[in-house]
């Protein structure tokens, strides 16, 4: 007999509104955590008082209500849906944009989406949300959200380098890509690298990278060591925290790779703000 | 170091004891713009349109801040992406501007004009959005009011933090490091 569970929409809705709201106003205590040891490991005023700051902001954000950062971004939804799973109620792409609707109605956060890239007409909304569905296996559903500001996103970068290249390229590249970034994706980042797949695939997995539980590294020991390579050169680059010089330029780095062509060796970066808002469930 | 106390609106003197890596926190009135009202002021004014509001003076804060909740001030204020306002420097220090406040690096002719008008360039703190709203006592729109978020406010702030980024001697924070 075949197996199947039902969803009905307005769960997949409710949890939505819910992770928006958490994320907006919560920083987790991985965060919260990895602020205070950057703060240790700066010696100049500026570096510290700017982390005094940022840990400061968490505790306003959560107690007062306000959200942590006025960037409250464009909602990345990532969906994993059970092929056994039948949805009921809306077309699942309405319901995940009543949520984003409803939410930052709701909760006061800000409208920063245009309906098209050159006309940028506000939609008034926060509507549409980029939405990435993937069907597997078996009954599960497993909603993430990622809240992502436009200044982070703006420093994002691509580059496809030749399967022959070293890994030690890589690395000057996500180096170099983060100096020149400087100040202005807000450091301490939480970079996420895609590395393989087709361009687009790694773009979408530099994303997915920073899905992982907070604090973990990379399940395989290979990309592990280089997830502590990587994060070892950039907290020796000197850029630190907002940009302001310091030891404190990334608080995590993730990886996720993918199978590419024999051609092409794609590495794609996120490097997102220290204000990472990603928050996932399953139901 | 210590913060150093700033009373706004600038002046000459004080700017002129502003460099680069310096602590401040601000007091008194800000404007705010940010990429449509820096568009918006730009296309009056090469139509020769007299702006609603003076820019003589005036610092500058690019902000599109997240809408108050009831009760509030204002919604949660930090600083975006300064580059953004780079093409408009030469029309907006050229009104009169004396300070700036965003975050991150400048272009080499924003960094040129600012000495050329002796004014200053703040950097915030960027994602602090929380603290930031904290510091501001008092907003309204004063123009542009169909921009929403990307409105013009005239904002109260009270130990606003910042960091001096690109003084009027062409001091960078941001080429200290590397």
């Amino acid at each position: 007999m075949a197996m199947s569970r039902t969803i009905h929409t307005d769960l997949i809705k409710d949890k939505l509104v819910d992770l928006i709201r958490e994320t907006s106003f919560i920083a987790p205590p991985f965060i919260k955590e990895c602020f205070a040891r950057i703060r240790e490991n700066e010696s100049t005023d500026i570096a510290r008082e700017t982390m005094n700051i940022l840990i400061e902001n968490t505790e306003i954000a959560a107690a007062e209500q306000i959200p942590l950062c006025q960037d409250t971004g464009v909602a990345v939804v990532f969906i994993e849906l059970g092929q056994s799973v039948r949805l009921e109620g809306d077309y699942i792409y309405d319901a995940v944009n009543s949520a984003v609707e409803e939410a930052y109605r709701k909760f006061y956060l800000r409208k920063s989406v245009v309906s098209d890239p050159l006309e940028r007409k506000n939609t008034g909304t926060n509507t549409p949300a980029f939405i990435h569905l993937d069907i597997v296996p078996g009954e599960t559903f497993r909603l993430d959200l990622m809240l992502k500001g436009g200044g982070s996103e703006n420093m994002s970068a691509l580059r496809m380098f030749r399967p022959t290249d070293s890994v030690d390229m890589i690395i000057d590249y996500i180096e170099d890509t983060v100096v020149k970034a400087g100040p202005n994706p807000c450091p301490p980042l939480f970079l996420g690298v895609g590395i393989g797949g087709t361009a687009d695939t790694a773009m979408t997995n530099s994303k997915r990278a920073l899905l992982r539980p907070a604090g973990t590294w990379h399940s395989n020991p290979f990309y592990s060591d280089l997830e502590k390579r990587i994060y070892e050169r950039l907290n020796s680059s000197g850029v630190g925290p907002m940009g302001f010089g310091g030891a404190g330029t990334a608080g995590a780095v993730c990886i996720k790779e993918a199978p590419a062509h024999i051609a092409s060796l794609p590495v794609a970066l996120n490097l997102n703000c220290h204000s990472l808002r990603v928050a996932g469930c399953e139901l | 170091m210590e913060w150093k106390r700033i009373e706004l609106p600038l002046n000459d003197e004080v700017i002129r004891g502003l460099r680069a890596g310096c602590m401040c926190m601000l007091y008194g009135k800000l404007l705010t713009a940010r990429d449509k009202a820096h568009q918006r002021i730009a296309g009056m004014i090469a139509r020769g349109e007299d702006l609603p509001f003076s820019l003589a003076g005036e610092t500058i804060y690019y902000v599109g801040p997240t809408p108050p909740a009831p009760g509030r001030i204002i919604g949660a204020a930090g600083p975006t992406t300064s580059s953004r306002m780079d093409p408009f420097s030469g029309t907006m220090l050229g009104l009169g501007i004396k300070g700036m406040i965003g975050k991150g690096k400048r272009d080499l002719e924003t960094k040129e004009l600012i000495q050329k008008y002796k004014a200053v360039y703040f950097s915030s703190i960027g994602g602090a959005g929380a603290y930031l709203s904290m510091r501001i006592t008092a907003s309204r729109v004063i123009a542009f009011d169909d921009l929403a978020t990307e409105a013009v406010y005239e904002l109260e702030v009270s130990g606003f933090p910042v960091i001096v980024a690109c003084d009027m001697y062409g001091g960078d924070i941001y080429e200290h490091q590397v």
